[in-house]
């Protein structure tokens, strides 16, 4: 397996796989590292030589592993998330999980749990009005521990800041050790988990403003291996 | 606490500038684009739209470069809608840096595009515009989808037409009242509940912006996940802010 500590390897690697904003993720990462080394790309080997690894995506779960099977970066993926700081948003998020709803999909497999639809019976708030999904828009994400167990990720960032979600399906991870946050629609929803090297959001953190700008600089010094 | 109502300010861009307009004609400078879309940010809006009024083809390319510079610097959604015709038109917008892209007049020729872009591309990302006017008043009312800025009727009923676009992938509808627009005298709420009540995917408000009392009714009389609004904010009648506050003084949770 590829050194992480390669010094030839770029700081940050956004994996391409056809699907997602990209763009607005290199951006972001550009903006809160002007000085690091941001690339976009499809290639395993560059993959396995960077420092820290960003799995995006937006779309459909049968989709995107169909397209990393294509591109031949399913392995480059349990391998980066195995090795160095790895940072999984929305799809990315829900593709490391054993099981989506979304097509009847397998995932990556590289977390317990399942990927599972809003389901429409409970979308109704407390005062009884109908709850749109997708789930669309701002929402508090509530960081779920305090004090010194707070995951690194969440320095600087309030307890209930808003962030920025579009999706339809959640995660719900078989391990509860493994949740890094929380967002109530209607009912408490994992938005975030942690395990390792691993941190993923289910929310957009490059389209979530300052929080969302401070999460990202949180990953780029993030040494991983924390709970 | 709830998810948040969405204020999304809507910029109209004609060759390289952002232009408002009364239902689509008389048309006044507003100014730059990137620059207005970074003084709403700071703001507070939640997300922004730019609709690409450009009439000839020649021009469309720019729109892509003022999204591009915007994407840059400015971390919140961007909509962008106006001559999306065909998937590579998504693909192109979704490219450049936008994060969803609003079909209007090509769904209502080409229905399919919406299931094809929403297949390709995922529903989140698909926002359907329906322009509306109402045809029939009284205790049943009906509105019907017109194209071409609200001067071609279509016989297309909205509620009907909304619901179908749901069903072939729709992540969001964008709803404007023809009737309405540049009028400044509030959003149809009739319209804005009817087509929410019908559907479960969001419903984004448009149309009559006057003040931000419009705005909180849009929410709480029409139903709205989120609303639209232009020239009130364009020309410094008031901030994202002043209306944000405005809404939470009504007991509506947004994000300040």
């Amino acid at each position: 397996m590829t050194d992480q500590n390669n010094a030839d390897g770029v700081d940050v690697a956004i994996i391409d796989y056809g699907m997602g904003n990209l763009l607005s993720v290199s951006k972001a990462f550009e903006h809160v590292a002007p000085l690091a080394d941001i690339v976009v790309t499809a290639d395993p080997a560059v993959i396995a030589a960077a420092k820290r690894v960003v799995f995006p995506g937006v779309g459909a779960m049968p989709d995107c592993m169909r397209e990393l099977a294509a591109r031949g970066l399913t392995e480059a993926i349990k391998q980066a998330a195995a090795n160095k700081p790895f940072l999984g948003i929305c799809l990315g998020m829900q593709a490391l999980f054993a099981h989506s709803e979304e097509g009847d999909s397998a995932g990556l497999g590289l977390l317990p749990g399942n990927v599972r639809l809003f389901p429409a019976e409970a979308m109704q708030d407390a005062d009884g009005s109908k709850l749109k999904v997708p789930h669309i828009g701002w929402n508090q994400v509530y960081q779920g521990t305090e004090g010194e167990n707070r995951h690194p990720m969440w320095a600087g960032i309030e307890d209930g800041a808003r962030f920025y979600f579009v999706h339809s399906y959640y995660a719900e991870p078989a391990d509860p050790s493994m949740v890094a946050g929380f967002t109530h629609y209607p009912f408490a929803f994992t938005c975030a988990v942690a395990r390792d090297n691993v941190f993923a959001v289910q929310f957009h953190p490059e389209k979530s403003q300052a929080a969302g700008l401070r999460l990202l600089a949180n990953f780029v010094t993030w040494e991983g291996n924390q709970r | 606490m709830p998810l948040a109502k969405r204020i999304i300010p809507c910029l109209d861009v004609t060759n390289g500038r952002v232009v408002k307009g009364v239902n689509f004609v008389n048309l006044r400078d507003a100014g730059d684009p990137v620059e207005i879309a970074k003084r709403y940010d700071e703001q507070g809006a939640d997300e922004l739209t730019f609709l690409d009024i450009t009439a000839t083809s020649d021009n469309r390319d720019l729109i892509l470069h003022i999204i591009e510079a915007v994407a840059a610097q400015v971390f919140i959604p961007l909509t962008v809608g106006g001559g999306v015709r065909a998937v590579e038109d998504v693909r192109r917008l979704l490219h450049a840096g936008a994060d969803k892209v609003s079909i209007n007049t090509a769904a209502v020729f080409n229905p399919q595009l919406v299931k094809d872009c929403s297949d390709r591309f995922g529903s989140q990302c698909i926002v359907v515009a329906i322009d509306a006017k109402q045809t029939v008043w009284g205790a049943a009312p009906k509105w019907e989808i017109f194209t071409h800025g609200g001067r071609k009727p279509t016989g297309l009923d909205a509620v009907e037409w909304a619901s179908r676009m749901q069903d072939l992938g729709a992540g969001e509808i964008l709803l404007t009242s023809m009737d309405r627009d540049g009028a400044k005298i509030g959003f149809d709420l009739n319209l804005t509940r009817a087509i929410s009540d019908a559907l479960n995917i969001p419903v984004i408000a448009s149309g009559g912006v006057g003040n931000l009392q419009h705005l909180a009714d849009g929410v709480r009389m029409g139903g709205a996940d989120a609303v639209l609004a232009a020239s009130i904010f364009h020309f410094g009648e008031y901030t994202v802010e002043q209306a944000k506050q405005h809404m939470r003084e009504q007991g509506i949770e947004v994000r300040l």
